[in-house]
């Protein structure tokens, strides 16, 4: 399956935390992977080990997590085997981060230009007047008004969506070829969500960069994803190009998202199918596939066994990882 | 509306008073609620929607007095609530109860799951004590929580079942009135569709009457009998959930909902958004004339000048928009 377009590999990512009790595994064995100019999209609730897969990536994980086992292959290159300088010139650079929170994520006493020259500096070996003038075309291209006067705003003086766009444009200053975004619009309202999401679909066309887009909303990601990765309790429970997944969901997990989320179509005031139970905490799994204690379909084999992420259509680009859907197969 | 409202809103003003600068030396106007009318009718869940400071969660506490309201007037049971001090407004709190978004800031740490649902109870003497234990069973199970939950507490709760135990806290004295302010705003999206049922379940039980404010649209068409939309603090429109969705008249309203991201690959690849441009201007100062002139795509000269009516298009369909024709 690899190519020549792969652009990221990651292959049995495992990511441990040190509890009193020893390690707990968070996330469990995570293969992954982005084509060159592809979108992906990487769903799943709070927990599930979305966000820690992709800062274990860049190796900026918190004290006391640390990456167990696994290769990410980026470029062609281990990111995991890289030395810290090296990595250094892959962060900023070649991947573009842009985060959740602005306000926790910027610099509150910099100036949002130099902010934004920092890594031209850095990466592209620009001098502070090039920097400067790179930074107002980025704060241009990210739809900012009057950037020339705006670069000198330090984030306080923006608003909430104005300081995402800067994240944006700290994130597209090196042009990566790849953009992680990690929520990017959580924080923010409805019509400000779709001013981002706009944004970044039309910088994707233009620069030609590959995007994996964090999120917990599968209804975000619809129109703006090549494909998706379905998490739950640090697994990836499905993977599937954007189209086969809403119309044809196979991990129960990924039917039971789906039903979750109201739609036009219900009646008012009608009761939502929603999953039953609780995620499992980080580091507290269940023996055998974590989805089991929620999951309606489950059988014996499912409280024994993992079940492994295997193809679930002929053309092999959809995988479920559920011992109910491969019976279920078996049975049509 | 043929029925005599539960709560009738009238004219309802809350402007906060800040300091502003380094040391505090300019004194401003937060423009929170301006002019806002509206009946809650028994029975019903009116939502109120709107972004982050258009006044919707300020509307719910002024409401409650929790806030006190700068002017006008809130009636319930033919009393004007914005009149009555803390005592005798305790008397009312009974019927009138809330639901916060964070159950881990609203739940005292310190307290059983037990005994913070039955605080309420003891506290307006619904109960003797030694029925407060069976009271407290009766309520954990309301909210689908086994009872032996009662001597828990809430750190060894996840978030669904802490938002469970808020909701226990505000039915313990059987009220008729919930404001439910962004109650499920910050639960996972299973987890979220969870409370959404439970919330449905007890309206119908007892006859609840829920002022349900949240930004998620998809989740407010999904529970509300009518739809208010709120922009900088005053009402841009309201309307029958029906009416609201599919025949929305304020352009504020159009564009709110042409936002909303739906569960539909292709549907979303080729829908034409109608993005606005720019941000929420500060309710420090909020423009002139209509609040939404600065960002809407089809703003008159009047639109700059006159602060527009608040008048019913359609039956039942209220709106505030100079390009909108009353009926």
């Amino acid at each position: 399956m690899t190519g020549k377009n792969r652009l990221l590999d990651v292959r049995g990512l495992t990511v441990e935390i040190e509890t009193r009790r020893g390690p707990a595994v968070i996330v469990d064995g995570i293969d992954l992977h982005v084509d060159k100019g592809e979108t992906l999209g990487v769903v799943g609730e709070s927990g599930c080990g979305k966000s820690l897969t992709m800062l274990s990536l860049m190796r900026l994980l918190p004290n006391k997590i640390r990456v167990a086992k696994g290769e990410a292959h980026f470029d062609g290159r281990d990111l995991q085997k890289m030395s810290n300088r090296e990595l250094r010139k892959v962060r900023g650079g070649d991947i573009g981060f842009v985060f959740q929170d602005p306000v926790t994520s910027l610099n509150p006493v910099m100036r949002i230009g130099d902010q934004l020259a920092e890594p031209l500096i850095y990466h592209r070996g620009m001098n502070r007047k090039q920097a400067r003038e790179r930074a107002i075309e980025l704060l241009r291209l990210v739809g900012i008004p009057g950037p020339e006067e705006r670069i000198q705003a330090y984030p306080h003086e923006l608003s909430g969506g104005m300081r995402q766009r800067v994240m944006i444009a700290i994130g597209l200053a090196c042009e990566p070829k790849l953009l992680i975004a990690d929520e990017p619009t959580t924080a923010l309202d409805v019509t400000i969500q779709a001013q981002i999401v706009d944004l970044v679909k039309g910088l994707r066309e233009k620069l030609g960069m590959s995007v994996v887009w964090i999120t917990h909303d599968l209804a975000l990601i619809a129109g703006l994803v090549d494909r998706v990765v379905v998490l739950y309790a640090g697994t990836v429970v499905e993977d599937a190009p954007v189209d086969a997944l809403y119309a044809s969901p196979r991990h129960p997990y990924t039917r039971g998202l789906l039903a979750s989320i109201p739609k036009l179509s219900d009646a008012p005031a009608s009761r939502l199918n929603s999953i039953g139970g609780t995620p499992p905490e980080p580091g507290r799994r269940p023996q055998g596939c974590p989805f089991a204690p929620r999951c309606p379909l489950a059988m014996d084999i499912c409280r024994t066994h993992v079940p492994k992420l295997e193809p679930v259509s002929a053309a092999g680009s959809h995988r479920a990882a559920c011992f109910a859907v491969e019976k279920a197969l078996e049975a049509a | 509306m043929a029925a005599e409202p539960l709560l009738k809103i009238e004219n309802l003003v809350k402007h906060f008073h800040v300091r502003l600068g380094a040391f505090g030396e300019r004194a401003a106007t937060v423009h929170a609620l301006d002019d806002v009318s509206l009946d809650i009718v028994e029975g019903e869940t009116l939502s109120l929607v709107g972004e982050s400071g258009c006044g919707k969660s300020t509307t719910g506490f002024t409401i409650l007095n929790l806030h006190r309201a700068t002017s006008g007037k809130v009636l319930y049971k033919g009393q004007d609530l914005t009149a009555l001090d803390e005592k005798r407004m305790r008397r009312f709190r009974r019927d009138l109860q809330i639901v916060f978004q964070d159950p881990y800031s609203t739940l005292n740490p310190r307290m059983t799951v037990g005994e913070a649902s039955g605080e309420p109870i003891l506290f307006h003497n619904l109960a003797p004590k030694a029925e407060l234990e069976a009271k407290v069973a009766a309520l954990l199970t309301d909210v689908g929580l086994p009872p032996r939950f009662a001597s828990r507490y809430p750190h060894e709760l996840s978030g669904g079942q802490r938002q469970r135990v808020a909701i226990a806290r505000a039915l313990a004295c059987q009220p008729k009135f919930i404001v439910c302010d962004e109650a499920i705003s910050a639960l996972d999206v299973s987890i979220q569709a969870q409370i959404i049922n439970l919330l449905l379940d007890l309206q119908e039980k007892y006859r609840l009457t829920y002022l349900f404010i949240a930004h998620d649209l998809a989740v407010v068409r999904h529970i509300s009998t009518r739809v208010g939309v709120m922009y900088l603090g005053r009402l841009a429109e309201l309307a029958s959930r029906d009416a609201l969705f599919e025949t929305p008249l304020h352009p504020y309203t159009k564009a709110l909902l042409s936002a909303v991201p739906e569960t539909d690959p292709e549907h979303e690849r080729s829908r034409k958004r109608q993005i606005l441009e720019g941000d929420v201007p500060s309710p420090l100062a909020p423009p002139s004339g209509c609040r939404f002139h600065t960002r809407c795509p089809i703003a008159m000269e009047v639109c700059r000048r006159v602060v527009p009516k608040w008048k019913e298009a359609r039956p039942g369909h209220l709106v505030a928009c100079h390009a909108v024709n009353g009926e």
